[in-house]
């Protein structure tokens, strides 16, 4: 197997045009921008590297296949993350340890109100800790135990910085529906964060635990 | 001018789309006038603001070695 081809010089109405008559060098130059998006798309789902990787070719083998639905006005990239979503839903459904984890199932749940637990005043971000690396576990921790429903909404819209809009068309929710995961996902992420922020990031003990035992 | 004020539970419900500047301004001036009088939402509004910088700044999902070799092998085979 050669280099990947690249056509970099032709526009994506071109570009579609050949890959749908069978050019797969054309096809993998509509694909090439989108590989991160699709990645983090699957993994803010499928939660680890190896299923997200099998999640992201099997969607784009899947678009390879069904490229002539896709619309000419559309954005290939919003159509390629919502195929590769909705396969790693797919694989989770299909996966028996998530049988108790339906992406579905709590929406009753988004009705409540959240109340943040915690505190803790956290004005500055320490750059130490950023430094060693501490808080970026803690954030990747922190995302992994979100549920997947607000996770992936934190994903597409403030690491990937799609619109609200986007997002929703994504998803196939209302953007009343992203706005509200959203929400949940950051206040839980500060609840998950800040008690670690006002002294044991630095420290590197997870004191605060026993403090706060949420 | 003064504002009508507003419950805790009522800004954490709008902190979100405050920190995205997505509410509209009277509901905005409600929220500003809010977090100068109560320390505890002024600390939820700085922490979920944090949280938005970090997750966008502080945390990569790098692509494993060789992603894209496999992904152009697997498209190019079937």
């Amino acid at each position: 197997m050669g280099a990947p081809v690249t056509n970099s010089g032709l526009s994506q109405p071109e570009l579609v045009r050949r890959a749908c008559e069978g050019d797969r060098d054309a096809f993998y130059s509509l694909v090439r921008p989108c590989e991160r998006a699709i990645y983090v798309a699957a993994i803010s789902i499928v939660n680890n590297a190896a299923d997200a990787e099998e999640v992201a070719q099997e969607a784009v083998l899947k678009a390879f296949k069904h490229l002539a639905g896709f619309r000419a006005e559309a954005k290939f990239s919003t159509w390629l993350i919502q195929i590769t979503i909705n396969e790693a839903r797919l694989r989770l459904r299909k996966d028996r340890r998530h049988l108790y984890e339906s992406l579905d199932e709590p929406r009753a749940d988004e009705e409540g109100e959240y109340s943040p637990k915690d505190f803790a005043d956290w004005r500055e971000i320490p750059s130490e800790a950023l430094k060693r690396g501490e808080l970026r576990n803690a954030l990747k921790q922190a995302i992994a135990s979100l549920p997947p429903r607000y996770r992936e909404v934190l994903i597409l819209r403030d690491i990937q910085n799609l619109s609200t809009g986007e997002t929703a068309e994504i998803l196939g929710i209302s953007q009343g529906n992203v706005k509200t995961r959203l929400l949940r996902a950051r206040l839980q992420m500060r609840d998950a964060l800040a008690p670690g922020i006002d002294g044991n990031w630095s420290s590197g003990k997870p004191e605060y635990k026993k403090v706060r035992p949420w | 001018m003064s504002v009508i004020e507003i419950s805790c539970l009522e800004v954490w419900r709008e902190i979100s789309n405050y920190v995205d500047q997505d509410v509209a301004p009277e509901l905005r001036a409600r929220m500003e006038a809010h977090f100068k009088s109560c320390a505890h939402c002024k600390a939820v509004l700085d922490g979920t603001r944090n949280v938005v910088k970090l997750v966008a700044d502080g945390v990569e999902y790098e692509l494993p070695a060789g992603f894209s070799q496999r992904l152009y092998s697997k498209i190019k085979e079937k």
